[in-house]
């Protein structure tokens, strides 16, 4: 079995770096980046089913400026076999939309039996790109997955999506592109073999000409939506610190609850 | 112009959900120079009661049956049949919440029709060169504005970020019929599961108690749900709380659980790490109870009370009931 995961790099929520450069897009060098939460959480998923499979291969499929494999190396020490990079500088700037294209165009020149991808990303939590990928793939789209299990004989897959009241459970044959949550499963550590393994595993680059994607159609010049203006966030106010016993303690908290006309 | 198009989500009981509520409101308040027309679609296999919701904030709503979502996964389909509605009637702006199935609309909708997505919008004002969407990103460190570079395309609104209300006269519901084939994969729902708990929804609480680590197992998220229901509130937790097994992801709250926003936000024996802080900081008020002073939430807390959460848990239970009567 074959399963391409698409990993995003992003600014690392826990560096605090985060920030525009004055083109309004993400200023990378103060960013330091790592994989994505959630496409951790699918990429675990994949490589437990290829282990238990016994064959097979996860390919990392990454749309990203050209720095990126340095993140890549991380999810390809986590065990992935190989990856793709989509790489060109008519990228730059790209949306939702050109990432949606180009993921699906670098899909059509891989043959694989599922396509995983993280319900969302930290840095702008679109939650767009995978229905986007799958959409312009034609292929079944199973969402917010719970679980997924494929069935390599049958060649279908289930999901249990979560929803609002409970979970839906999906049944689609393969190929299909899934979408994954936290529900999937703690991701692993890369252990010191497979960090060191990572560092010879394949990274293969694509250019938008390789994927037969015009320049004009993405980046800059093809987004369709601007980042205008950007600030801080209004603080909030002083912390009141309280370090009476408890029942005085909570009698503070009751009246600031009254206060605030909670209670 | 064909003006702003709000899409009423249809809930598994039928009914309108609550965050296409509050889109539509905000629809009505960006077409307030009355230069544009709200209109309301609302697609599934029973649009009828979702559709007389939504024409009670929006004066048109287009409903559209489409049998399929019945029994197989909405998203996609309801994509389809929106695309071709928005390919005849060419809307300006459409506005979608940000809920996991406005995503997964938004996404393949955006996908078929090229149109650009303002994702997970808090606020969105009308301009002369179209709307203007505020977003909070990198975890709520930053505030942005986008537009869209033609004007046009597709908003999804963040769940709690406008009230809503309702216009005041009710609007009318026009059938429309579904167009031509549903080219994409339908994906079957083979059987619906009921959710790992009762535990009440975190997505729209006015009030959490949310417990971390520091709860220290299962049993002690007893005395959260005690204080969640004595003070009408659900029970949110950290991932930490989540991994441990002592509570479903249903409930957990940050980067890769839930985002909320609710009026008041007690954490029991949370750190505030940032990628839970991501899903909380917007709350109007947070306590937190901690015994450690130097925990990241002391800086973003209203109040911190330093001490053991099951002493000042057990003290503020019996303060509530108290008061309560
Ligand atoms: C990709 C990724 C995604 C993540 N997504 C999320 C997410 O969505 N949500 C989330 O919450 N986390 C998330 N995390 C994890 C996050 O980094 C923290 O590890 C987690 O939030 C910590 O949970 P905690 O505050 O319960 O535990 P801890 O950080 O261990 O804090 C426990 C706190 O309890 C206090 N305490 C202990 N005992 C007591 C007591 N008896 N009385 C009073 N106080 C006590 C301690 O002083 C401490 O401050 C994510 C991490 C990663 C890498
Ligand atoms: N540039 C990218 N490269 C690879 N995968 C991506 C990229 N952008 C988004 N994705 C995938 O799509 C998911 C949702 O992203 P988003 O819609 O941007 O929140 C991510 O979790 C990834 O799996």
């Amino acid at each position: 079995m074959r399963i391409v995961v698409l990993t995003k790099p992003v600014p690392d929520p826990a560096s605090g770096g985060e920030r525009l450069g004055p083109d309004g897009r993400l200023d990378r060098a103060n960013s330091p980046a790592v994989v994505n939460g959630n496409d951790e959480y699918v990429l675990e998923k994949a490589l437990k089913l290829i282990e238990a499979a016994g064959e097979g291969e996860v390919i990392l499929l990454t749309m990203a400026p050209a720095t990126a494999p340095e993140t890549m190396r991380k999810a390809l020490a986590m065990g992935a076999t190989r990856g793709v990079l989509v790489s060109d500088p008519a990228l730059a700037g790209s949306d939702t939309v050109a990432t949606a294209r180009v993921l699906a165009a670098a899909l059509s020149t891989l043959s694989f039996d599922l396509v995983f991808a993280g319900v969302d990303t930290s840095d702008g939590t679109a939650g767009v790109v995978a229905p986007g990928v799958a959409a312009l793939a034609g292929l079944p789209f199973l969402s917010y997955a719970a679980t997924i299990e494929p069935d390599a004989a049958a060649q279908t897959v289930r999901v249990r999506r979560i929803t609002a009241d409970g979970f839906e459970v999906l049944e689609a044959p393969m190929p299909a592109i899934i979408s994954g949550t936290q529900a999937l499963g703690e991701p692993r550590y890369p252990s010191l073999k497979g960090i060191m393994a990572a560092r010879s595993k394949e990274i293969t680059t694509l250019s938008l000409a390789d994927i037969g994607i015009e320049p004009s159609a993405v980046g800059v010049d093809g987004a369709t939506t601007k980042v205008t203006d950007w600030r801080a966030p209004a603080p909030r106010g002083a912390t009141e610190v309280v370090r009476e016993a408890p029942d005085e303690a909570a009698k503070r908290i009751v009246t600031l609850l009254a206060e605030r006309r909670i209670i | 112009m064909a003006g702003i198009w709000v899409h009423g989500e249809i809930a598994r009981d039928g009914s309108l959900t609550k965050l296409s509520t509050e889109a539509a409101t905000l629809a009505r308040s960006i077409a307030a120079d009355g230069a544009r027309e709200v209109t309301g679609v609302v697609i599934g296999a029973e649009p009828a009661a979702a559709a007389e919701a939504l024409a009670e904030f929006v004066p048109r709503v287009l409903a559209l049956t489409e049998p399929m979502t019945a029994d197989h996964a909405a998203g996609m389909i309801v994509a389809q049949r929106l695309a071709t509605l928005v390919a005849e009637r060419q809307p300006d702006v459409i506005l979608i919440g940000a809920g996991p199935e406005g995503r997964d609309l938004a996404g393949a909708l955006s996908a078929l029709t090229g149109l650009g997505v303002l994702a997970n919008a808090t606020a969105v004002r009308a301009t002369s060169d179209g709307p203007v969407a505020t977003h909070s990103v990198f975890g709520g460190k930053l505030i942005t504005e986008s537009a869209l570079v033609s004007g046009n395309g597709i908003i999804t609104v963040r769940p709690n970020s406008v009230t809503a209300e309702p216009a005041g006269t009710a609007g009318s519901v026009e059938v429309v019929a579904a167009a031509g084939d549903l080219a994409q994969p339908a994906v079957p729902i083979v059987e619906r599961l009921p959710a790992e708990s009762k535990a009440a929804s975190i997505d729209d609480a006015r009030i959490i108690v949310a417990g971390g680590r520091g709860v220290g197992g299962p049993e002690g998220f007893g005395l959260i749900s005690d204080l969640a229901a004595a003070l009408g509130g659900a029970v949110g937790a950290t991932r930490a709380a989540v991994d441990s097994g002592w509570i479903p992801y249903s409930q957990q709250i940050g980067q890769t659980g839930k985002i909320v926003k609710p009026q008041l936000y007690l954490a029991m024996g949370i750190s505030g790490a940032i990628q839970h802080k991501v899903g909380m900081q917007t709350a109007s008020t947070i306590v937190a109870v901690n015994r450690d002073p130097d925990a990241p939430i002391a800086d973003f807390a209203d109040m911190i009370v330093i001490g053991d959460l099951v002493e000042v848990g057990q003290a503020l239970l019996a303060e509530l009931r108290a008061r309560s009567g």
